[in-house]
């Protein structure tokens, strides 16, 4: 294998597994230490200017940075990286003199946002400290898209989803609410000089199945239906209560409906329980609560009284794994069950939908109605329009959302400022700091804690159940917050290799608890793998080459299971290790904003 | 010395032996040696054989004097016996412990300075009594832990730290325990695992007296460009002679094509060494042999490694005496001080 050249921002950022499966690239460990250190406003900021809704996200968000958790691999349970993030935003201080200014004097440009959710929420707080003038439109009655009309407070109370929506409006956003964009062609008449559309994915699927018709009154679309609980028009729901669908919706139409006052509700799904789309915990949660799920059930037909719902009929079918982690499914012999209800809440998925986009103004839609985007700008076919959240590809998540915006009004900025908006983006970079303090000491704390996960305690659960309002977690205090942050591995602190250093005399082989470091002979790298003292079948994890050392050998490390414990530091002699932290530079419009 | 306490966890594919245990079950606590001593190394080979070769931890003694090399009993095996002695007389405690219990696995660890200098008597006798055990000297030709002084190892001309010369001829504990008794001499490299580990795991099974020179450099002391025992010295200067590989009984042992190189050498417990010779010629079966390849060796600067001498079927010190087959330490009263009317018969032969 050629050498590592470490100077590539991708390869340390890698290692930092949450990180790196973090679409926004939050500092994970970096913010955890800052937590454990009790500075909680600096950890929150450290959020914020990365994901943008800390407080939110450390309540709500899907956490792709968790299964990723290099503990899942070393240990068993990743650390609890979303609950810490909220941690950070339940303790932090007075933020107000971190944040960016916004210039009174504005650059003269001015941008439409479409939508006030998160995606644009995020795009106009980078846009805003650099004097743009921002117009937003939304049809809702207040700001936060999704966050406000599909997450029910007892997972997002109201008020910490104002403060940080409230924190950017206030930046000084033009917002109007109540106004439903019906055409782009009058939006584009309107000559702003760049166009953000933030509308989301609004469009709830339908099931067109026999009977649907005849019970259109007592079938609602999930996400409307959350929505209008969301916004006060809808306060109850009686009698038997069918969810339909396997997603986050459907935990979310399902734990609503029991708050307010179903005699009986039920999950089914027409698919396994281990390939539902719902989240680990949000089933968990849903179960909890004493929600049945019931699998392998697609539905048939809709039965009724005279219009007056009263079951659905199920097929019942067996999954038949396909060797790829995925099933096919086949009738199981068993007859149809028939199901009683009164009620039902579709909750089989969203689609994008932009009917008020003229397909005469430029902006091109691939067959499944997904507007043609670069990849790396997201401008759209119309070179002042761009899009970003779930418009773009898709229903996705808050953190997705986030990181759509900060590549979004980059190429915002970069095309108002008469720049090529692919060419002249910032670049990735990585700067590496030795944690060296002395002899034996360093700047992070190196122990390895081997704690179990924590868990986060949760209100009782009756009066949960009773007020749709109560939160169910209670998050972390700072005390479990410390010793939750302290299984925190430091992934970013990273072994940095110096052959001229190296006397090659084994000490880092023979101390390291995880058997990552071994001198042998250079090979291709499927050969290499099979070389190393404990076999490194991990192949998403890279190998550490160096060039050739005095005998000939190169030193491979297996990044794989590093606890970043810096024993191999500690018991190099000549300090040919030695543990840096890699500072990951993603590049957002703060990496301009220097003067 | 390190204050980062090694972590427990370990790697999830670490192998399980036929004990249920991994190389890590066989550890003792974190090294107070010095970074980058050669020292550590052997110990992290013993760790390694001991767990390929699925012996239990309980069923060692481990055995030393004093120096740097001598605490090295405390980094392996933290689950067995161990006794560190005074300088230079672990040989005593080793035949007392060897005599008591002869079904442990008994492993010597002393240094140049422990067994050639002060304790150069013992040596001489424990190699002449043939204890069965293994013993390991970690030599880098100095006094470590009284911070870098000649020892009787280090050869003449080589310098100290500081650039004086030593004015002594060296004595070599390889020569020595071929000359007076050892049936399994070995010398080999800290920096070479691939070569030590097989020896050690050669030499625990070799009934009888097991020795092995292995040099491991003092990167306090002794690592310096007028060394001999320095890491870069001994890279360039090794000439590996003989390797040896210990095939348990009831292994598979595969057919090899260079046969001439090969020889297989059948252990008195079933058990098999395959040794892999550089040169054809060189018979490790032939003690004089040994003894004539190591001098010219040495007078040539080149320092011979593997296993130069091995004599399976030796007596050790249980046949030479005579005792009986069940441990001492596992004899009850009525055996051990049969009365004294067999005292009366014992005294009558005497007479
Ligand atoms: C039930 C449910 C639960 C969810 N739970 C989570 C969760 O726990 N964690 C998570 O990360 N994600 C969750 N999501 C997904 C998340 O809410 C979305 O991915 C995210 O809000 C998308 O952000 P966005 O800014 O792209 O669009 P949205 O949040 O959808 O915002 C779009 C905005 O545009 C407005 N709009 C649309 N069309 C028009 C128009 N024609 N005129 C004017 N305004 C318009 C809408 O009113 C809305 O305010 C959930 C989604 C659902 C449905
Ligand atoms: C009877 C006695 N004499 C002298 C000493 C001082 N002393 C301690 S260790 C040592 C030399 C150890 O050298 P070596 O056996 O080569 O071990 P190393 O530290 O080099 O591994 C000496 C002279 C002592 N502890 N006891
Ligand atoms: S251990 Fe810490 S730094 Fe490493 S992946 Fe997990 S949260 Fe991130
Ligand atoms: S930091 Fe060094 S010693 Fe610790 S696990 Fe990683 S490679 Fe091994
Ligand atoms: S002084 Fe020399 S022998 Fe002793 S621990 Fe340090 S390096 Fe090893
Ligand atoms: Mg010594």
């Amino acid at each position: 294998m050629k050498a590592t050249d470490i100077a590539d921002p991708n390869y340390f950022h890698k290692v930092v597994d949450c990180q790196w499966a973090c679409p926004a690239h939050t500092p994970v460990p970096d913010y955890i230490r800052l937590i454990a250190e009790e500075r909680f406003t600096e950890a929150y900021m450290l959020n914020w200017d990365s994901n943008v809704f800390p407080g939110i996200l450390g309540r709500t968000c899907d956490r792709p940075c968790e299964p990723a958790c290099r503990r899942v691999r070393t240990e068993e349970k990743p650390v609890a990286i979303c609950r810490l993030k909220r941690v950070a935003a339940d303790h932090k201080g007075d933020i107000s003199d971190y944040l960016p200014r916004v210039p009174k004097k504005k650059n003269g440009k001015r941008i439409c946002l479409m939508g006030a959710g998160p995606a644009s929420l995020a795009v106009a707080r980078d846009l805003l400290p650099f004097g743009y003038e921002i117009d937003m439109f939304d049809r809702d009655p207040a700001g936060g898209g999704m966050m406000r009309s599909q997450i029910p407070a007892f997972r997002l109370p109201a008020d910490v989803l104002e403060e940080e929506v409230d924190l950017i409006l206030n930046m000084g956003v033009n917002a109007q609410f109540g106004y439903e964009i019906t055409s782009m062609k009058e939006m584009l008449d309107m000559d702003y000089d760049a166009y953000f559309v933030g509308t989301g994915a609004p469009r709830g699927r339908d099931l067109d199945l026999p009977g649907r018709q005849e019970v259109d009154d007592h079938i609602s679309i999930g996400i409307d239906w959350l929505s209008s609980v969301a916004f006060g028009h809808t306060s109850s729901i009686s009698g038997k209560v069918i969810v339909m669908g396997g997603g986050n919706t459907a935990m979310d139409c399902c734990r609503t409906s029991k708050r307010l006052g179903a005699e009986r509700v039920t999950v089914v799904v027409r698919s396994a329980f281990d390939v539902m789309k719902a989240s680990e915990w949000e089933k968990e949660d849903a179960m909890s609560e004493g929600i049945p799920i019931i699998n392998n059930r697609p539905p048939k037909e809709f039965l009724h009284d005279n219009g007056k719902l009263t079951g659905i009929v199920f097929e019942c079918v067996r999954p038949i794994p396909d060797g790829r982690g995925r099933y096919r499914y086949e009738p199981s012999g068993e007859p149809d069950v028939v199901m009683e209800c009164d009620h039902v809440l579709m909750a089989i998925g969203q689609e994008n939908h932009c009917p008020w986009v003229e397909r005469t103004v430029g902006i091109e839609f691939d067959k499944w109605d997904c507007p043609i985007l670069d990849e790396d700008t997201l401008q759209s076919s119309h070179p002042k329009v761009f899009f970003g959240g779930d418009s773009a590809l898709g229903p996705e998540n808050i953190i997705w959302a986030s990181a759509h915006a900060h590549k979004a009004a980059i190429s915002i900025h970069l095309m108002c400022q008469g720049k090529d908006i692919l060419r002249d983006r910032p670049p990735e970079g990585v700067n590496l700091i030795s944690q060296k303090m002395g002899v034996h000491q360093w700047s992070y704390d190196a122990e390895h804690d081997d704690s179990k996960r924590f868990l986060v305690p949760h209100a009782n659960k009756r009066k949960a159940l009773d007020n749709i309002k109560i939160e169910v977690e209670l998050g972390f205090d700072a005390r479990l917050g410390l010793k939750e942050a302290q299984r925190c591995l430091n992934c970013d602190v990273q072994t940095v290799f110096t052959e001229s250093l190296c006397i090659e005399c084994d000490a880092c082989v023979d101390i390291c608890p995880m058997d990552c470091i071994t001198f042998t002979n250079n090979a291709e790298e499927g050969e290499l793998r099979t070389l190393l003292t404990a076999p490194a079948q991990n192949d998403e994890q890279d190998i550490y080459v160096s060039e050739e050392l005095p005998t000939g050998r190169v030193m491979a490390k297996d990044e794989d299971v590093c606890l970043h414990c810096g024993l191999c530091a500690e018991r190099c002699p000549t300090n040919a290790w030695d543990m840096q932290k890699s500072v990951i530079h993603t590049p957002q419009l703060g990496s301009y904003a220097s003067g | 010395m390190t204050f980062v306490a090694k972590p427990r966890v370990r790697h999830p594919l670490l192998p399980v032996n036929e004990l249920g245990l991994t190389r890590r079950d066989y550890e003792g606590s974190v090294s107070t040696l010095c970074a980058g001593c050669g020292h550590d190394s052997v110990s992290a080979a013993i760790v390694q054989a001991c767990a390929e070769l699925s012996l239990p931890p309980h069923k060692f003694a481990k055995v030393s004097g004093i120096g740097c090399s001598s605490k090295t009993p405390s980094y392996f095996l933290s689950h067995s016996h161990g006794f560190n002695s005074v300088h230079g007389r672990m040989p005593s405690v080793a035949t007392g412990a060897n005599l008591a219990n002869r079904e442990l696995y008994c492993i010597g660890v002393s240094g140049d300075g422990d067994s050639a200098s002060i304790g150069i008597g013992q040596f001489a006798h424990i190699v002449r009594r043939r204890i069965n055990m293994l013993y390991i000297v970690d030599n880098n030709g100095t006094y470590g832990l009284t911070k870098g002084q000649f020892s009787a190892t280090n050869d003449k001309g080589s310098t100290s730290k500081r650039g004086v010369p030593n004015l002594y001829e060296p004595i070599d504990l390889v020569s020595m325990a071929l000359q007076i008794g050892a049936s399994f001499v070995a010398r080999s490299f800290s920096g070479d695992k691939r070569q030590l580990v097989p020896l050690i795991q050669a030499g625990l099974m070799h009934k009888g007296f097991a020795f092995i020179d292995v040099i491991s450099p003092c990167v306090a002391f002794n690592n310096h460009n007028g060394s001999t025992k320095s890491y870069d010295y001994v890279r360039g200067h090794t000439e590996r002679l003989v390797s040896a590989d210990y095939i348990a009984a009831g292994e598979e042992i595969t057919v090899d094509y260079e046969s001439g190189m090969l020889e297989d050498v059948a252990m008195p417990d079933g058990s098999t060494l395959r040794l892999r010779k550089v040169d054809e010629d060189y018979d490790p079966r032939d003690r004089v042999q040994a003894l004539t390849q190591v001098q010219r060796s040495a007078e040539a600067g080149e320092v011979v490694t593997g296993l130069l001498y091995v004599d399976a079927d030796a007596a050790d010190c249980h046949d030479v005496l005579g005792t009986p087959a069940t441990p001492l330490n596992a004899l009850d009263d009525s055996v051990l001080c049969p009365g004294a009317e067999a005292l009366e018969g014992v005294n009558a032969q005497l007479r």
